[in-house]
């Protein structure tokens, strides 16, 4: 059984205060959606759980032991982490990215173990990327270039998979399958998620929990229909938002 | 292929001189001395010569892998940091003091080396570590010694300059190579192949290689180091030789070579075999006069990369 555990953490940003006193804790088969305005503290959260941003106050436990005091590899074995926006500088094909997801775990200096490329092939699979494993990244769509990041992120095989902003660049119809996809690795591999988003209806969707980052520091956390109330969501991002229910969903919206 | 091309290159350089040889007179002098004089032209000038140009280009092409990949920069080469300059300004100071062999050396490693902590210490001086800062500073700082150059050169005698043009060009005619410079080689090829998992990741952004557990901040300053150690030993050994660093480690990744694991050799070997080609040129074009090796360098390697470049991209 994993969890993450973040205690009385306070996050800032050159002296203004993100995020006061949070306190939250992640277990095996939760998935989580983080929502905010521009700015809230989004992604500095997800940065200070994998360990690259240094948190003034407070604290982040991967399974009881705290974040800072965990090697880079050692967190890279059971947190990963698709970024918001990746860097291209120099050339390599999807086959050699996706590749790069098994590098927390490789044995062998210079071997490839056949085992690691299964892993990778399959994950190409899963997000209809095979076929493309000679192209070279810099030729691919944005949609694809997003789906080959989820496909190295599903490669590492985390234990804790943080998403900033999963469905950028992605069609609806990748949004739904992809995130569909993850659901289903979270709940097979007894796995966690915590994405951050925009998108307040693919986060009631696809997340069980809610954070909700308001202004002065403030959030506030708990199951998926409890938080995402017009009148939360309203004070959050300082713009009234209804929310209407059909057919099963629930579709918030700007007013 | 490569080692083919390597074989091949080294054979052309002890060939060709301004005393022709055949293969079947190699192969004979080599071993069962028959004529004193190519004899002593084979050990003592040929072979030492090809060495420094092989092991010369290997380091530089090394270098220039590593500089791309530490400064994500597809432009950065291995005098990015200044290198080339600083080593320039302590060679050339040289020179002007009418020392050579040794103490130019030394002069030149110990301005390469200056050079390179110069740019360390001002781009860390404000705390965190940022690859635009040492990207500029280094631009800067080889401005800087780019205008003492031109003092030293403008102040000079006609004589010294004549010697002066000959380093900053590279030259490997007062090259001395010994047994340090090949194990540095080899070093920095061990050493690269241990962390060419890493540099893989790495390439991909710091934020990634992070991620994935790499230790970034332990990597950057052995890259920084080690590539500096060999951009400054390469530069003591045959001046600043232009172009290697840079143009080799593009021509394989165009080529299909973009893992580290098989990059780092393949730069090593291409580099090295280029240098003792281009060197092998520049002294029979216009022999008996030899030409600086870094001429010939961009005279061949120009067409060559422009042809690899419009090859790949029709592909």
């Amino acid at each position: 059984m994993s969890y993450l555990k973040i205690q009385s953490l306070n996050l800032s940003v050159k002296n203004k205060i993100l995020v006061r006193d949070l306190n939250l804790v992640i277990s095996s088969h939760e998935r989580w959606g983080l929502l905010g305005r521009n700015g809230a503290g989004k992604t500095t959260l997800l940065h200070s759980i994998i360990g690259i941003r240094n948190y003034n106050y407070g604290s982040i436990q991967i399974n009881g032991k705290e974040v800072s005091n965990l090697t880079r590899s050692d967190i890279a074995t059971r947190v990963g982490i698709l970024f918001q926006q990746g860097l291209d500088t120099l050339p390599t094909t999807v086959f050699e990215t996706v590749m790069l997801g098994r590098h927390p775990h490789v044995q062998s200096v210079l071997r490839d173990d056949p085992q690691d490329i299964e892993i990778a092939l399959a994950a190409l699979q899963d997000l209809n990327l095979n076929g493309l494993e000679e192209r070279q990244v810099d030729t691919l769509s944005g949609g694809e270039r997003q789906r080959l990041a989820l496909a190295m992120l599903i490669t590492q095989m985390p234990q804790f998979y943080l998403l900033d902003e999963p469905s950028n660049h992605l069609d609806v119809a990748n949004q739904v399958q992809l995130l569909g996809h993850l659901q289903k690795r979270v709940s097979q591999q007894s796995a966690s998620l915590l994405m951050a988003t925009h998108d307040i209806n693919l986060a009631a969707r696809f997340c069980d929990n809610i954070v909700l980052l308001m202004k002065n520091g403030e959030y506030l956390s708990g199951r998926n229909e409890d938080i995402l109330t017009e009148e939360n969501l309203s004070r959050a991002y300082d713009c009234p938002v209804r929310s209407l229910r059909a057919e099963g969903f629930t579709l918030h919206y700007p007013y | 292929m490569l080692l083919v091309i390597t074989g091949a290159s080294i054979l052309l350089s002890l060939l060709s001189g301004s005393v022709e040889l055949n293969l079947l007179q190699l192969t004979s002098e080599l071993f069962r001395p028959q004529d004193q004089l190519i004899h002593q032209v084979l050990w003592e000038i040929r072979i030492p010569r090809t060495l420094a140009a092989f092991t010369t280009g290997g380091l530089l092409a090394l270098s220039g892998v590593i500089m791309q990949v530490l400064l994500r920069n597809p432009l950065a080469d291995p005098y990015i940091l200044g290198i080339s300059g600083g080593s320039a300004v302590g060679a050339l100071s040289a020179i002007l003091l009418g020392l050579s062999g040794f103490w130019l050396n030394n002069a030149a490693f110990v301005g390469a080396l200056f050079s390179v902590f110069l740019v360390f210490g001002i781009a860390n001086k404000f705390g965190r570590w940022s690859v635009t800062r040492i990207l500029l500073t280094g631009v800067i700082v080889s401005a800087g010694w780019g205008a003492v150059i031109n003092i030293l050169l403008t102040t000079s005698s006609n004589n010294n300059v004549q010697s002066m043009l000959f380093w900053l060009m590279g030259d490997l005619s007062q090259s001395v190579i010994g047994l340090t410079h090949g194990l540095l080689l080899l070093i920095g090829l061990l050493g690269g192949l241990y962390v060419s998992r890493s540099l893989n990741v790495l390439a991909r952004g710091e934020l990634v290689a992070m991620s994935l557990g790499v230790n970034i901040d332990a990597l950057r300053l052995f890259l920084y180091f080690t590539a500096s150690v060999f951009t400054a030993t390469a530069v003591t050994v045959a001046g600043s030789v232009g172009f290697v660093g840079l143009v080799i480690p593009h021509m394989l990744r165009l080529l299909g070579a973009r893992d580290h694991r098989i990059l780092l050799p393949c730069s090593i070997l291409l580099g090295g075999s280029f240098l003792v080609i281009a060197d092998s040129i520049a002294r029979t074009v216009i022999a008996p006069q030899q030409l600086p090796v870094g001429v010939i360098t961009a005279i061949i390697g120009v067409p060559s990369f422009i042809i690899i470049l419009r090859s790949t991209i029709t592909k």
